[in-house]
């Protein structure tokens, strides 16, 4: 048990938190093997893993989700027992989760979150102005300086996410986990969080960070703590870690490269786009696509870079027909004009989409794997009555589970079961069954851990070699430049540069979006 | 290898297992309270025909709540239905092939107008189903005048009221058997050609011995007074038919796609607002079987038939394991609800129990049945 203290590079002599052998089974599968961890008041520990290696079961474990008693080893917080029921209680004893997806209530306002289940009322009726000024310290704690009537709507998602923290902050947490807080922040909001969290530091506050981001991983954190299958890797401090190191503990093998890139011929123009426009759907007067054109060729990595809100999905929504909303474009696919009014028009016409959010507009959660898989070309599996052949379904998709390494014990589980990897596989494999000469992956990469990301990549080429064009739209400019032939920069709806990928830097795409932005001031 | 079997079996048919000890058990209280009254031939063939109107209504509700939707309106335009074709038989003499033909494509129509307005006009099935249910009643009271049509003709008796002779029944019985068979081994060759694993060989004869004893018990039971009713004939040609199409067809596997993840579905290149559509067209189908049965066993189309009847079959399809939230449920799951549901009307009333204790019943089984349901998947 001493040793297992020593372990951690620490000064403070007593840790805030110890977490001692931590076991957690699922259904016989052991999700964490005995994992420690432990933790000084004041410092952020970055927890990093691939998807499904137990990060967040461990985390679950910590605030609450997992009542005491539903896994073995010990907690220590604070040099006593640590034994709580639920999050309820976990938050009391001063640790706090912000969760992926912000608990935060839309339809009211920063105030009325903010103190939601907790409200300042007398005889039940609400003391608006005490409610106010206390609400304003809380603001000012994670350097908001918005009016706390302010409705949520109107926050960003980085703005939300900091008053999640306020509202963990006000219940005195003094551990604060975040889990993949910056997964859907613009750099600037990363910065402020950042920031923030160093604050924090500062105050005492203790934070356990884990994100897939590694820079961020290095900027913010004091120590590392890697997990991997359930097991504990090894915690190191982040003094002198680089990336190449943390990865390799993370998937437990050298990743030669991150990118892989493979050589493959660029053939002619598939596909050109003339003009693109998409409306706002409720304000007509402001276009968040803004006509843009260009063309698109066979065996061709295309990259589209910009920052959120720049308008790129809402052009991947125009291509594939699923835009909500009035837009127009003028499409020509191999020298034919092409008019597509659904995805199911662009599906016919061999252009595949794998779109940006996973859960909402991937996956039928309760369905399985294999029906994931074969929804979109189930017609080819139907005789004249629509009746399915289930042998020759069930041969395509164990066909398909086997050429994507989907891991999954049975193509009969449900897909929701699966890591966001793993369900990410199944989905390409849905649109691969198709054949498409287009594969549009709107942000395929998200959220996944860096061995599926590695695999994806590695089929994104081989899907070139076979003269399929491919458009990948990403927030992440590393892969955006590690893999693209070209990038096309967009910038608040209009298209700011079309880059041949030859050493392109970031400096150079980040640029071209920028400069357009001072250019319009 | 014994263990895994158990294990694959009971994670399929766990609801299927429940809700048939729930009918055992059933079986069992009523015939101690009924000392043996209970299980009489002509009691088991009764309950059957009890079981055929809302079993019908819940394979057509089963599909409009597995694609996350629901409709309010089965009751009315049952009723309105049954309406039609007494209107049709007595009013008009028409001959009955006509009579129901008219009424099955007049059940299409009002399925495809509520399905219309769901999927093409973006009204939430629950109010335009709420409106059907009104306009519907509307309709059929203004039709009849408020009276009721009757008496329907000799033919009109037939889809409600005639029983099978033993030896049709038999032949019948014989030939689903064959089909049983004979799609089971087809499956396992389809399977083996592909290079796919099959259920080991004794535990696919043992799950047809199982379905071969249960059809001759039936049929025996049910010979011993009058003959398979043609109602329960119907209700399981339906389950079987529609049991294929959820299960085996493209358009089923749709059906739980939409209903799992609408817009997953849409950019899937479904065409989800003709699929919702082509439900609720099914469903009106499948409401015209039953009106046609009804109106047959009354010998009369009321201007009150069918009342609450859609709530019957709401509950047929959530006891038979049907998620409100779309996307999971099974057409024999439904119908097994709807023989749950019919097991304690017919019970109790043999027991004599006033009315008002039948409703209480009824609704303390269906909030268990839920309860139960999602008690199991939270520890899961």
């Amino acid at each position: 048990m001493v040793q297992a203290v020593a372990q951690v590079p620490d000064d403070a002599a007593q840790p805030l938190l110890q977490m001692r052998g931590i076991i957690k089974e699922f259904s016989g599968v052991r999700a964490l093997d005995g994992v420690d961890l432990a933790l000084s008041a004041g410092q952020v520990l970055s927890l990093c893993g691939e998807n499904g290696s137990g990060k967040s079961t461990l985390m679950k474990v910590l605030s609450g989700i997992y009542p005491s008693g539903e896994y073995q080893g010990e907690i220590w917080l604070d040099g006593a027992l640590y034994q709580v029921n639920n999050i309820k209680q976990a938050e009391q004893a001063g640790i706090a989760i912000i969760h992926q997806e912000l608990a935060l209530i839309k339809e009211l306002t920063i105030l009325e979150n903010l103190f939601l289940g907790d409200e300042i009322s007398q005889f039940g009726v609400l003391n608006h102005a005490a409610m106010y000024s206390r609400a304003e310290q809380m603001l000012a704690r994670v350097g908001l300086t918005i009016s706390p009537d302010t409705p949520l709507v109107e926050l960003g998602v980085g703005q939300q996410q900091l008053v999640e923290i306020a509202k963990a902050l006000a219940k005195n947490a003094r551990i604060l986990i975040l889990d993949e807080p910056t997964s859907s922040l613009t750099e600037s909001e990363t910065d402020v969080l950042l920031a923030i969290v160093e604050q924090l530091k500062e105050q005492g506050v203790s934070c356990v960070y884990i994100s897939h981001k590694l820079n961020e991983v290095l900027a913010i954190s004091d120590v590392v703590c890697v997990i991997r299958d359930g097991l504990h890797i090894g915690t190191r401090e982040a003094q002198g870690l680089t990336q190449d190191d943390i990865i390799t503990m993370m998937v437990g093998r050298e990743l030669t490269e991150l990118f892989p890139y493979e050589e493959h011929d660029i053939g002619d123009t598939v596909l050109s786009v003339a003009h693109a426009s998409a409306w706002h759907g409720s304000n007509r007067h402001i276009k968040l696509v803004d006509d843009v054109s260009f063309e698109l060729r066979a065996g061709e990595i295309l990259g589209v870079s910009g920052l959120v809100g720049a308008g790129r999905t809402e052009l991947m929504q125009c291509l594939f027909g699923s835009y909500p909303s009035r837009y127009e474009l003028e499409l020509t696919l191999d020298g034919q004009p092409l008019v597509i009014k659904s995805p199911s028009d662009a599906l016919t016409k061999g252009i595949a989409m794998v779109p940006e959010d996973r859960k909402r507009h991937g996956i039928v959660p309760v369905m399985s794997v294999g029906s994931n898989i074969t929804l979109a070309g189930l017609a080819s599996f139907g005789n004249w009555l629509g009746q399915l052949n289930e042998a020759k379904e069930h041969a395509a998709i164990d066909e398909a589970i086997a050429r994507l390494r989907v891991k999954t014990a049975s193509a009969d589980l449900a897909i929701r079961s699966l890591s966001g990897g793993n369900q990410q596989k199944a989905i390409l494999a849905k649109c691969l069954l198709l054949n498409p000469k287009i594969l549009i992956l709107d942000e395929p990469t998200r959220g996944i851990d860096v061995g599926a990301k590695y695999e994806i990549y590695k089929l994104m080429f081989e899907l070139v070699k076979q003269g399929v064009a491919i458009i990948m739209v990403s927030s992440e400019l590393p892969e955006v430049l590690g893999i693209s032939d070209r990038v096309l920069v967009m910038h608040e709806g209009k298209l700011k540069g079309n880059l041949i990928n030859d050493n392109l830097t970031q400096e150079q795409v980040m640029e071209c979006a920028l400069r357009s932005t001072t250019e319009k001031q | 290898m014994m263990q895994s079997m158990i294990s694959r079996l009971k994670a399929i048919n766990l609801q299927t297992l429940v809700m048939a000890g729930a009918i055992v058990a059933i079986a069992i209280f009523f015939s101690i309270a009924t000392e043996g009254d209970y299980l009489t031939a002509r009691n088991v063939s009764n309950l059957l025909r009890q079981t055929a109107i809302t079993g019908i209504l819940a394979i057509g509700m089963v599909f409009v709540i597995v694609s996350a939707e629901i409709d309010l309106s089965v009751g009315s335009m049952m009723g309105l239905l049954g309406g039609v074709a007494a209107i049709l038989d007595v009013w008009y003499g028409w001959p009955l092939p006509l009579t129901i033909l008219a009424t099955l494509a007049a059940g299409l129509l009002l399925g495809a107008w509520n399905g219309w307005w769901v999927a093409y006009r973006k009204v939430p099935s629950f109010i335009v189903t709420l409106a059907g249910m009104l306009a519907f009643r509307g309709i059929l009271i203004g039709l009849t005048g408020g009276t009721t049509v009757a008496p329907t003709s000799e033919a009109m008796g037939i889809i409600g009221q005639s029983y099978l002779s033993s030896t049709l029944g038999w032949l019948i019985g014989c030939g689903c058997l064959l089909l049983l068979f004979g799609t089971t081994f087809r499956g396992r060759q389809q399977r083996l050609q592909h290079g796919l694993s099959a259920k080991p060989l004794p535990q696919t004869l043992i799950g047809l011995a199982v379905a071969m004893a249960a059809l001759v018990t039936l049929l025996y039971v049910l010979n011993d007074y009058r003959g398979v009713p043609t109602p329960v004939l119907i209700l399981a040609g339906l389950m079987v038919l529609l049991a294929f199409v959820a299960n085996k067809t493209a358009f089923g596997r749709r059906v739980y796609a939409v209903g799992g993840n609408l817009e997953a579905s849409r950019l899937s290149g479904l065409r989800v607002e003709r699929i919702k559509l082509a439900v609720f067209a099914l469903n009106g189908l499948m409401v015209a079987v039953a009106a046609l049965i009804l109106s047959s066993r009354l010998g009369a189309g009321s201007p009150s038939a069918g009342t609450i009847a859609e709530l019957d079959a709401i509950a047929a399809c959530v006891i038979g394991g049907t998620s409100l939230a779309g996307g999971v449920g099974t057409v024999f799951g439904a119908v097994l609800g709807a023989l749950i549901m019919a097991s304690l009307d017919n019970g109790m009333s043999m027991l004599d129990v006033p009315t008002y204790w039948q409703y209480i019943v009824k609704g303390s089984i269906l909030l268990l049945a839920v309860w139960m349901d999602v008690a199991s998947k939270a520890k899961r």
